[in-house]
């Protein structure tokens, strides 16, 4: 195996970024598209999801998941099954999903062809974000697009499922609430409720959408299922590092000269990243830290920075300290788990020295209190308390014990609710304290430190 | 009298309705047509959709109080999302809202007295690498500075006057559906 440099350059899901008319089906086959689904149609089903376990794909939507294992997961015997795209990019930091569908809207619409021929599905969605009414619009045209033109509605000729498939595709707009970007909030508000997450097990595989097996997976994560077909599961698991195959969409964005939507070698270091890829830090300022994917995950300080960014390194390589509740005192993600970092969405969130840390962790917070579903307890509650006590820091007024609160609530929070948005709040929490703890030490009163920022997050203003 | 869909709206919602096994799936797109159509969602709107889709109104309102873009009152024509998240908050996004909220004279979560302006203090918007930002239906609005913001104010105030005199065309939203599901 090479080394991530190999792949420099290498694109896979960003072809189309630049393209004169790269959403219209025209442009799309003119560059080689709609090949890769005719190649499928003459494998059998379950071929397709040994070659996308063989490509080491794993979920590019936050958590990393093997792909090819979740689409195994699918009972064989299901009659019906759904395929849901998950569009409902959301995470603070994460905007790859809106350029990739405004980009290449075809690419999407093959790879769910192909997903869906494998899963069995015959009719699949797209749950997209409310805000994005112009990608919605694009999506929209290109489906209509595939369905003129016959890849969509109509029967192809295929080696498994009965000799021929058929797949209708669905663009269902969300209405503004974060929460759906969690699979099985998503199945809810898809099925005309409250973006509820559910209780797991059953999981989505045995009984997802409308009490029918189904597969949740990311825009990006579907757009690279063409190319693995073209060009192999070897290929592509060859073209990444260790257990994550392929390349990596990265959103830059921060305090940085050159911020960006980037696809870049899977395990390029954050220093790469930041310095080389996005022209280091603007203003003469020095790195403080990085969120490395998404605002869920706990940031690294600027002596981090040379860890791979990639799902396995964040988590386990020795560089990174591991996230504490209080000094010398790791947080346990259970079973004596160490929680370190994660690459998450790709979000990468830059700050420089000058940065007010702890305003910044209390705009994170009010964002969490605000998308806490209220379902449960622990989250519902903490993350409003998370930010208001973040944000009287924030504001020079914090108590003796604030900081020790903080963390207190934060273990509260990890690990006791439903789904992952407890853990999203209090991870970074206790990662930001972690590893800037002093900054947050210097708002207590008694420390007579003046606010550095001026504008606090609005949302919380008044509360604490 | 009771709410009624348009003619163009009823051929959008039964053709959405052929899109999911249960009538309840609709939901969320047919209240984007119904908000589209009355401009908020009234307790008549939701008798409307109750009606429809065979969903009773306290699940409907469930469903309006739980989700951001779907308002019980009245917006105006422009509904400026100003995104204030860490992503643009480290670049002067609560700059950009001050500014905004100075030159409307209104704070987030308000509307001007004309209706042409609403604004909305956004959670990430998904545009990172241009923050600061805020969208206007379709439109982004990306890399703002406070002179960017002065002329895309300009321009959509001149657009909804244009509007008002009944001179222009404003399509702001749109609803997804199948084949055929065009805006």
């Amino acid at each position: 195996m090479g080394t991530w440099q190999d792949a420099m350059g290498v694109k896979i899901v960003t072809k189309g970024f630049g393209v004169p008319g790269s959403h219209k089906l025209s442009v799309y086959t003119q560059r080689g598209g709609f090949q890769a689904f005719p190649k499928a149609l003459t494998w059998q089903p379950s071929a397709l999801t040994d070659e996308v376990k063989k490509s080491n794909l794993r979920g590019r939507g936050g958590a990393g998941f093997p792909t090819g294992m979740k689409w195994s997961f699918i009972p064989k015997d299901a009659k019906l099954t759904y395929l849901v795209v998950n569009a409902d990019e959301s995470e603070p930091g994460t905007c790859k999903d809106r350029e990739l569908l405004a980009y290449d809207p075809h690419l999407l619409i093959e790879g769910m062809l192909i997903a869906s021929y494998a899963l069995g599905c015959k009719h699949a969605y797209i749950y997209i974000r409310g805000e994005m009414m112009r990608e919605a619009r694009i999506v929209q045209e290109a489906i209509d697009e595939a369905y003129a033109a016959g890849w969509l509605g109509k029967d192809h000729p295929a080696a498994g499922g009965g000799g021929t498939f058929k797949l209708d595709v669905t663009l269902h707009r969300g209405a503004g609430a974060y929460i759906c970007g969690e699979e099985t909030g998503l199945l809810n508000s898809l099925e005309g409720k409250r973006g509820w997450p559910r209780l797991k097990p059953p999981f989505p595989a045995i009984k997802g959408l409308f009490g029918a097996p189904t597969v949740v997976n990311n825009v990006e994560t579907i757009m690279n299922i063409p190319e693995i077909i073209t060009r192999g599961g070897e290929w592509f698991a060859a073209l990444g590092t260790g257990k994550s195959g392929g390349t990596r969409i990265v959103c830059v964005s921060g305090h940085v000269n050159k911020p960006g939507v980037f696809e870049l070698p899977m395990g390029i270091p954050f220093r790469d990243i930041i310095y080389d890829v996005c022209g280091g830090i603007p203003n003469g300022r020095v790195l403080k830290g990085v969120i490395p994917g998404g605002s869920s995950m706990p940031p690294l300080d600027a002596s981090e920075i040379d860890v791979p960014c990639e799902f396995d390194a964040l988590m386990n390589d020795p560089r990174i300290k591991d996230v504490e509740v209080k000094p010398g005192v790791p947080f346990d993600l259970g079973g004596g788990r160490r929680l370190k970092s994660m690459a998450g969405s790709g979000g990468i969130v830059v700050f420089d020295d000058q940065t007010d840390i702890v305003a910044l962790c209390a705009r994170i917070m009010a964002f969490y209190a605000h998308e806490s579903c209220g379902q449960c307890t622990p989250c519902r509650e903490g993350s409003g308390w998370l930010a208001r006590l973040c944000t009287r820091l924030a504001r020079g007024e914090g108590e003796a014990g604030d900081v020790e609160l903080l963390a207190n609530i934060a273990n509260g929070i990890g690990g006791n609710t439903i789904c992952a948005l407890g853990d999203a709040a209090a991870w970074p929490m206790l990662g930001f304290l972690t590893k800037f703890r002093a900054d947050f030490e210097s708002r207590v009163k008694a420390a007579g430190t003046a606010p550095l920022h001026k504008s606090l997050p609005k949302s919380v203003e008044g509360a604490a | 009298m009771p709410l009624e869909f348009s003619a163009q709206s009823k051929q959008q919602v039964a053709r959405l309705l052929s899109r999911y096994p249960t009538k309840q799936a609709a939901l969320l797109p047919v209240l984007h047509i119904a908000q589209e159509e009355f401009g908020h969602l009234p307790d008549d709107a939701i008798e409307l959709v109750s009606r429809t889709l065979d969903v009773s109104p306290a699940h409907i309102f469930g469903v309006i109080t739980f989700y951001t873009m779907f308002h019980r009152e009245k917006q105006g024509r422009n509904e400026l999302m100003v995104c204030t998240n860490i992503s643009c908050m480290l670049r002067g996004g609560y700059d950009i809202l001050k500014h905004i909220e100075t030159r409307l004279g209104i704070k987030a979560g308000e509307t001007t007295a004309d209706g042409a302006f609403s604004i909305v203090e956004e959670e990430c918007l998904a545009a990172c690498a241009n923050a600061p930002m805020m969208i206007c239906g379709e439109k982004y609005f990306l890399d703002l500075t406070p002179a960017k913001v002065d002329a895309a104010l300009d321009d959509m105030r001149r657009r909804w006057k244009e509007t008002q005199q009944g001179t222009a065309a404003d399509a702001r939203t749109l609803i997804g559906m199948g084949p055929g599901g065009k805006v």
